[in-house]
């Protein structure tokens, strides 16, 4: 009991224990974060986490990282004012997946879309788990919730190919098994510059598996290891992930392209004589 | 301290509202803006757009107004001034951050040019039917300063004190302007920067570690840090403590809460701000603000002329209302008059200040006009008879 994790000194010792459920894998995505932080070995006051609301949401609250709890959806235009005032900051969008893409969604495409230097890790528990388990654009065809009781009905969005298309550099999806293959994935995330996505499919127990008979936390992770493939380069159209179906896992996008700063500057310096190029504001 | 001299346009201009708006914002500091395209508030962020890049600012246009009012608090939080533009329909989205700005006390500027309403309403005439929105827009209790300018040269003065009073009090500050203002081209006078005072940031001292983020200072504001800090601090729109930490109970809501409607409430006679003329020795006050207060010139000046002894107060900051004045006042004159663009939002307000002391007439007009004087001048006939 005396030895100090090498965590702790990146985490709120004071706000421990943390509200989540055992067996919930958001300490997984936490834990596999701040050694994926230590690897970088950036200085952490140019770090930023933003969070929106739900479980994913508290992340900010944990970390002792300068970080920002929003409102629900809305963490990357907060993060997009953060970091364009700052670009020297490393902004990481750290949310759920209902935050993400369902009320957040439409800032979720447009950021990308801007490549908008942020990283943006979406823990993916197919659903609303702070509510307490109702379907969620995530929630694959015939998984049961609170809202779907006979079963989901709607197509869920097969996310790495949602950032993929709207013009994401970076996308990945691991599971909270793969905690080598994450923490390796988070550093990425992290160094990428411009608009980096990273799915963590995560295991909510409490009320998703145990609502839809995959068991608890650790029966949850078993699942993951039978039924994960890592299939790195494939295309995101083929990653869709169907009920108790495969999870196809990797790095699925890693490409260049200019940043909303890059081409605003760009475009500045060629229509106006002396323009000096914005390099923010503090 | 003074203003950026970079940004300071001074000398004469012949410019609308919006225009006027979007250069007091520049001279007050403002170099980060965000907005969504909505009549008759755009010419602001156009401004702003064709300006920032020889002022080294930054102008993005987001994908809405929800984007566009919390994109402006992650730039105060990253050590910008920051201000938003919008009208009525979007100024309904953004009340989901304007909640947030006042929890997290980030010091911000809303600017609502104002017009027809409900919903769609009238986009491109005058209303000031959002004056109740701005002072209750959000959900739960809190307070917030409102400005409402009556001229192109106090759209630029007074979005210049819009940004001191934000920084003074930590408060996210409405600038409600209406369509009139908005678009009316007049005289607008930029004085030289040496002459135009900036309120600066109230950033903390503190040593890192020993830094509380809502620990406030005696006038009950406290010291601000930015991201990039050594500070690790939090904050969150949830109820929090000194730390800014969520704490989920009645004590520490009180606690919160509390200390976010007295810091307004509490220093409400050093925000407030109105103009006077002739309430001493009057029968009945005519009590107006924004585009009304012109067209109400017209009305009194009238009535003088048939020897009607009538006060003229122009609210300029709405919110806080300048309750302890108009209680002075309620205890000598005979009646009030409150013409405004709706059907009666800031009459409820000064009709409970004046706690039945004398009678308050209302006159009101729907929007898309602003009043015909003459009905003005009737109701004062009314008022003293």
């Amino acid at each position: 009991m005396s030895e100090r994790n090498i965590i702790e000194e990146y985490l709120r010792m004071d706000r421990i224990p943390h509200i989540w459920c055992p067996g919930c894998g958001l300490g997984t995505t936490v834990n596999c974060f701040i050694r994926a932080l230590q690897q970088t070995k950036l200085p952490l006051d140019n770090i930023s986490i933003v969070s929106g609301i739900g479980c994913t949401g508290r992340v900010a609250g944990y970390l002792k990282l300068n970080s920002f709890h929003t409102t629900h959806g809305r963490a990357i235009p907060f993060a997009i004012g953060l970091q364009l005032t700052n670009p020297k900051l490393k902004v990481v969008v750290y949310s759920g997946d209902g935050d993400l893409v369902s009320i957040g969604g439409n800032h979720f495409i447009q950021a990308a879309r801007r490549n908008m230097d942020l990283a943006i890790i979406c823990v993916n528990n197919f659903t609303y788990g702070m509510t307490g388990g109702q379907v969620a654009p995530t929630t694959p065809v015939d998984a049961v919730a609170t809202t779907t009781p006979y079963g989901n009905f709607e197509e869920p969005f097969n996310l790495p190919h949602l950032a993929d298309s709207v013009g994401a550099v970076y996308v990945a999806r691991w599971t909270t098994y793969h905690v080598m293959q994450l923490t390796r994935a988070m550093k990425e995330v992290i160094q990428k510059k411009g608009f980096s996505f990273l799915e963590i499919i995560s295991p909510c127990p409490t009320l998703y598996g145990r609502r839809n008979k995959i068991g608890d936390g650790l029966e949850m992770m078993k699942f993951y290891k039978e039924n994960s493939e890592i299939r790195n380069g494939a295309n995101t159209k083929d990653v869709a992930i169907g009920f108790k179906g495969p999870i196809i896992c990797g790095k699925f996008v890693d490409k260049e392209r200019p940043t909303f700063l890059e081409n605003m500057n760009q475009k500045l310096s060629e229509r106006i004589p002396n323009y000096k190029p914005y390099n923010g504001l503090v | 301290m003074k203003a950026d001299s970079k940004g300071v346009l001074t000398g004469a201009h012949f410019i609308d509202g919006d225009y006027a708006c979007g250069e007091g914002a520049i001279a007050a500091g403002c170099r980060f803006a965000a907005g969504y395209p909505i009549t008759p508030s755009t010419e602001v962020v156009e401004r702003i757009a064709a300006r920032f890049p020889h002022c080294g600012g930054i102008f993005i246009q987001m994908e809405d107004e929800l984007a566009s009012s919390i994109a402006i608090l992650g730039a105060v939080w990253g050590g910008a001034k920051a201000m938003t533009v919008t009208s009525g329909p979007g100024f309904s989205l953004m009340m989901e951050h304007i909640g947030l700005a006042c929890m997290t006390e980030t010091p911000v500027v809303f600017v609502d040019v104002q017009r027809g309403g409900p919903s769609t309403g009238l986009p491109t005439l005058p209303a000031q039917a959002d004056m109740m929105q701005a002072r209750w827009g959000s959900h739960g209790d809190y307070e917030i300063i409102a400005l409402c300018p009556n001229s192109p040269q106090e759209c630029f003065d007074l979005t210049i004190h819009a940004f001191n009073l934000s920084e003074q009090y930590r408060v996210p500050v409405m600038f409600m302007m209406d369509e009139c203002v908005g678009h009316m081209t007049e005289r607008v006078v930029i004085p030289p920067a040496e002459e135009i005072n900036i309120y600066p940031r109230r950033y903390t001292t503190a040593k890192p570690g020993e830094y509380l983020p809502y620990l406030p200072d005696a006038d009950l504001v406290p010291p601000i840090a930015k991201a990039g800090d050594s500070y690790n601090f939090h904050i969150t729109g949830l109820t929090h403590n000194e730390k800014g930490y969520p704490v989920m109970n009645a004590e520490c809501q009180e606690k919160c809460v509390r200390r976010l409607v007295d810091k307004i409430r509490l220093n409400a006679d050093k925000i407030v701000k109105f103009e006077e003329e002739e309430t001493e020795d009057c029968d009945v006050v005519v009590v107006s603000y924004g585009i009304t207060s012109r067209v109400a010139l017209w009305a009194i000046q009238k009535a003088k002329e048939k020897g009607i002894k009538v006060g003229n107060l122009r609210l300029i900051t709405v919110w806080p209302f300048p309750e302890k004045r108009i209680k002075q006042i309620a205890e000598k004159v005979k009646a009030f008059v409150i013409p405004e663009i709706n059907y009666g939002q800031v009459y409820f307000e000064l009709e409970r200040v004046v706690g039945g002391k004398a009678p308050v007439h209302l006159v009101p007009h729907g929007g898309g006009a602003v009043h015909n004087p003459e009905v003005i001048y009737q109701k004062i006939l009314e008022a003293v008879k």
